[in-house]
């Protein structure tokens, strides 16, 4: 599927910020079943930005704006080429060797009611648990917009019983890693149908199995990733898989405006 | 050097130079109390120092009247007033402990043992007998402090700083001073004469350390237009703007030498400068004693602003 | 495990025996004056007390005017306290500083080829030296490491090794500070208050100088640059402020070295570097000595509330664009909880048997061990795993029941958060005291530094315990300092 992407990010602030700089998690990587055709991040100050690496893998641009601004774009488009991989995810670059995604933080922390989820599960085959897991999340984490925040934990979600695909995410982990397998934090794109509530900036969970890899499950949507999945970041939770994270000097009250567009091409529409 | 560390050292020597001050204004302000007067409340005068210490307005949102008791203590001790003799000598220590790395050990220690030692004061305990003995410390502990400076800091921007905040601060208390006494220096006070103008003129000259070397300079009775020609003028007299304006010229181009650049608070100094060299008295009394002063206390914050904006004070 | 218990249980009474007559560095364990104290001994022998005391007060002047003071946390009357301050020094004779040598060295070897390995492939996780769990699921950890190159592999280049002695014979090592140890200002201004207030001792003993580890520190920060620099590098150091409990120190060694004392607010992260705001505007750094701890560094990273650090720092560590001393995660080394697998690293990454020994460790995250330590509170000391500065610790030999009982119930509450070890009889040394010269407790820290090569200052910080019987040398608890001295041969 040849899928294009547009993501703007707005920042307007009431008063003037002397000074920002951002850390953008915003390159997709190419790997088997996702190869990027073209991508572009704009935004001020970018030619000067610090390209490097994370810990997790991605690309990341260091970017400083070092003048007063009272309003601030940062804009990523591009073209994607995808293949459905039925969830596996191989030839991504791996920094850390892939026990550290077993690590909890304070988003995953499991409590006594994500234990439970696990010590309910009945399947036997452990790639069925699995599923099994992401069906049952799917039905306790009602999708509800607005009903947490980007600081909610996996386990306040649970007892809300209300969240977005970030807070299934953050379940979905919390019990993998309690179940003693690695699992880690994608954020990226989806391309929506009018069947699924998700909406075009997405995030969904990994689950590492040993012998067969990574594969993806997303709650959210009751979907192992297909090729509607775009794959943008990687991390322990939300925050280390954030595309943008920012910090400034002045600027109060802050207002952000984020428009993702993603949309499948005619012509691989087509085939 | 860090532009927190200029910030932190020209107020360091400006808090050393205000406390100081501070003392020799409350000191000229204790003594005239002291004299015999008709008429009005003597303790009037202290509305003058108070202004003098820009410290009127703080003052008596704290309290209703002029009390002798009240003010000294307001001046000297007084953690709410920013510019106590205490407020000063605990801001002084506070940026030498922040900068501690410039200063020499000299300057440190003279300037923590000055803020341990007067903290220890307690104000409760200090008998009009006693005040001048405060006064006279508080004084030598600043002396202590410049020759500390003086004598072991190099000669690079740490020195420059501290001049610069030691002669703008100087500057602005000397023309504070003229600023509030001025109507005794004009011409037409000396016709009505007497001896509460003598006073006036002494206690002038008295605040500003001058009342000895006056008559050495002039050799001849209290004049006013001598006295403001030697606050504003005299180029010897160590007090006076214009020699103020002589150090912070020389600390300026000493800084400008350093860093290889010129800006524009040079200019606002200079200016400044060409304006007291080549000012003779008859013509500012001409134009106006008191507009000549306001419109030096504006230069004169004008290019502490300067200061502070081309070497990067606040980052 | 039985045969393992059994022997720390032996250690254990033998130590609390041993606690009743401790073993003394002038005095040995009675028979007569060990030859290091020699001339000290016999010069202790002509000073009157008062006199002695009269010195005390002298040095306590010096010290107070030069403004080397210890904040202590939670005392507000006591914002700026002295460190008390001993007369009588600590001495070490040559050899016995050569083989502590030979052992501090290995350790911090050790170490950082252990930090660089667990922060890269966890080789020592795959040979099943350590539990995976212990590492990456230890808070200490800081997963954001991984993958990083710092200059020359080394991660921990200031290290500070507490070592306690219990017999002429017997050195152990309690804890090894890889974060940001503190205490090096106290060993420098300790010497030069000895040497101005009595310069005959030194004229009667051979002591080898500490002055040099400033210069020492300065070598140590500009060999691990950031590689490819061109020309000196810019070296700064970070203090949270002038209310941090060691900022004297901090400024103390800026001043040493001649670098710059700068705080987050005076740096900034432009154009791929950390860049300091000077009257003359911005310059670059090159290696940043920090004084604050990890979670404060980078509030794009770490904690995002923090003010103290700068915002993008650590990426730019990441890209070796800044090198920052000592590294992030550092902490997983001297983790309470990984303690007693070093001897288990310094084996694997050295080949060798340790040279200096670790105290017995019981984990109470291990059900054996903890049923022990429940059974002997008495005997041990507990420690908070991630506690530091002698807060949140049991002595149990000097605890009243009372006291045990309610940390028995913070132990049950959360055992995995403690271990637990036998009590030393740490060595004791004549300490002025108010009623004259009396044994005291003491302990040892070393200052090492390891760049392009280790180097160590001779002796270290000596940290006595001023109450009688006392086993906690912490300053933040009372504890002194002894001026420590290295004989030279």
């Amino acid at each position: 599927m040849l899928v294009s992407i547009g993501h703007v990010t707005r920042y307007a602030y009431a008063t003037p910020a002397s000074y920002s700089i951002h850390t953008l998690r915003m390159t997709p990587p190419s790997f088997e079943g996702q190869k990027v055709v073209s991508w572009r991040v704009e935004m001020p100050e970018i030619d000067r930005a610090l390209r490097y690496r994370d810990a997790f893998g991605n690309v990341c641009h260091l970017v400083s704006i070092p003048y007063s601004h009272t309003q601030l774009a940062i804009i990523a488009r591009g073209t994607v080429e995808t293949q459905d991989k039925s969830g596996f995810v191989r030839g991504l670059t791996e920094v850390s060797p892939i026990r550290i995604f077993r690590r909890q933080t304070a988003k995953t922390e499991p409590d006594q009611a994500i234990a439970d989820i696990v010590a309910g599960l009945k399947s036997e085959d452990r790639i069925d648990r699995l599923h099994e897991l992401m069906q049952v999340i799917g039905e306790r984490v009602e999708y509800v917009v607005g009903a947490t925040n980007a600081h909610t934990s996996a386990t306040e979600a649970l007892s809300d019983g209300r969240g977005v695909c970030q807070d299934h995410a953050h379940i979905f982990i919390s019990a993998a890693r309690l179940m003693g397998l690695p699992a880690r934090y994608i954020s990226g794109y989806f391309v929506t149908g009018e069947e699924l509530a998700s909406e075009a900036q997405h995030a969904w969970a990994e689950a590492y199995i040993d012998g067969l890899g990574w594969l993806g499950f997303d709650p959210a949507n009751q979907l192992c990733p297909t090729d509607r999945y775009i794959r943008l970041a990687t991390g322990l939770d939300a925050g280390s898989a954030a595309p943008i994270t920012g910090n400034r000097r002045g600027g109060m009250d802050e207002v952000l405006d984020v428009f993702v567009e993603v949309q499948q091409q005619s012509s691989a529409q087509q085939q | 050097m860090l532009g927190r560390t200029a910030n932190d050292l020209y107020w360091l020597a400006r808090y050393v130079e205000r406390a100081e001050n501070m003392a020799r204004l409350t000191e000229v302000g204790y003594r005239i109390v002291l004299l015999p007067r008709d008429g009005d409340g003597t303790h009037e005068e202290w509305r003058s120092t108070l202004s003098s210490a820009g410290c009127a307005q703080g003052y008596f949102s704290k309290f209703e009247t002029l009390n002798t008791r009240d003010v000294i203590n307001y001046l000297l001790f007084d953690f709410s007033n920013p510019s106590s003799v205490k407020s000063c000598l605990a801001a002084a220590r506070r940026n030498g402990r922040a900068q501690r790395t410039s200063l020499t050990r000299d300057m440190w220690e003279s300037l923590n043992a000055a803020w341990i030692e007067f903290s220890n004061i307690n104000p409760a305990n200090i008998t009009a007998g006693e005040l001048p003995r405060v006064l006279d410390w508080v004084r030598s502990r600043s002396a202590l402090y410049r020759g500390a400076l003086l004598n072991t800091i190099l000669r690079n921007d740490t020195f420059f700083f501290s001049q610069l905040g030691t002669f703008l601060e100087r500057a602005d208390n000397t023309a504070r001073i003229l600023d509030v006494k001025y109507y005794v220096l004009l011409p037409q006070i000396e016709m009505v004469g007497g001896g509460v103008d003598a006073v006036q003129w002494g206690a002038i000259l008295r605040s500003v350390s001058a009342h000895r070397s006056y008559r050495w300079v002039y050799k001849e009775n209290y004049k006013p237009w001598r006295i403001a020609e030697y606050l504003i003028l005299n180029q010897a007299m160590p007090r006076s703007l214009r020699s103020c304006y002589d150090e912070i010229n020389i600390a300026l181009s000493d800084l400008a030498n350093l860093y290889g650049e010129r800006s524009v608070c040079h200019e606002t100094a200079a200016g400044t400068r060409n304006l007291l060299s080549s000012g003779n008295i008859d013509d500012i009394f001409q134009s106006g004693l008191h507009e000549f002063i306001e419109d030096f206390i504006i230069r004169n914050n004008r290019l502490g602003n300067d200061v502070a904006e081309v070497y990067h004070f606040n980052g | 495990m039985g045969r393992k218990l059994q022997q720390q249980e032996q250690t254990s009474v033998k130590a609390t025996q041993a606690l009743r007559k401790a073993f003394d560095e002038m005095n040995g364990t009675g028979d007569g004056v060990r030859a290091p104290y020699n001339a000290v001994s016999e010069w202790l022998g002509t000073q009157k007390l008062e006199d002695l005391k009269q010195k005390l007060l002298e040095a306590e002047t010096m010290f107070r005017r030069t403004g080397i003071t210890f904040a202590v946390y939670g005392k507000e009357e006591a914002a700026e306290r002295l460190i008390p301050f001993d007369i009588i020094p600590r001495i070490i004779s040559g050899p016995e500083w050569r083989r502590l040598t030979a052992g501090i060295e290995q350790r911090v070897r050790a170490l950082n080829a252990f930090m660089y390995d667990i922060y890269h492939r966890q080789e020592i996780i795959k040979a099943g030296k350590i539990p995976e769990e212990l590492v990456v699921g230890n808070s200490a950890f800081v997963p954001e490491m991984m993958g990083v190159e710092p200059p020359l592999g080394i991660y921990s280049h200031i290290i500070g090794i507490d070592i306690v002695r219990t017999s002429e014979n017997d050195f152990f090592v309690l804890e090894d500070n890889t974060r940001t140890p503190s205490g090096v200002s106290y060993m420098l201004e300790n010497r030069e208050t000895m040497m101005h207030m009595f310069p005959d001792l030194f004229a009667r003993n051979r002591v080898a100088p500490v002055d040099d580890y400033p210069e020492n520190l300065l070598k140590t920060l500009a060999s691990v640059a950031p590689r490819g620099l061109e020309g000196e590098p810019t070296i700064a150091l970070l203090t949270p402020g002038q209310y941090n409990s060691a900022y004297f120190e901090h400024s103390f060694l800026a001043d040493q070295m001649g670098v710059e004392l700068v705080e987050g607010h005076d740096l900034v992260v432009l154009d791929g570097s950390l860049q300091m705001k000077t009257t003359q505007g911005l310059r670059r750094i090159d290696v940043l000595y920090r004084r604050i701890d990890d979670d404060f560094l980078d509030p794009l990273v770490f904690r995002s509330d923090s003010v103290l650090g700068v915002p993008g720092l650590f990426d730019l560590y990441r890209a070796g664009r800044v090198t920052i001393v000592n590294a992030p995660g550092g902490g997983i080394a001297d983790d309470k909880a990984i303690y007693s697998y070093i001897p288990e690293i310094i084996k694997f990454y050295t080949g060798r048997a340790p040279i200096l020994q670790n105290v017995p460790t019981y984990n109470c995250r291990k059900p054996d061990d903890f049923k022990y330590v429940l059974e002997h509170l008495p005997e041990l000391v507990v420690k908070e795993v991630h506690g530091s500065g002698g807060y949140g610790m049991l002595v149990g030999p000097t605890a009243s029941k009372a006291e045990i009982e309610a940390f028995r119930a913070k132990l049950v509450a959360n055992a995995t958060n403690y271990i637990a070890q036998p009590t030393l009889a740490l060595s004791t040394c004549p300490t002025l005291v108010d009623t004259g010269v009396a044994p005291r407790h003491l302990d040892l820290r070393p200052f090492v530094l390891f760049g392009d090569e280790v180097r160590l200052s001779a002796g270290g910080l000596t940290r006595v315990a001023l109450q009688a019987g006392s086993l906690v040398v912490n300053s933040s608890q009372g504890g002194g300092t002894k001026d420590t001295w290295v004989l030279q041969d």
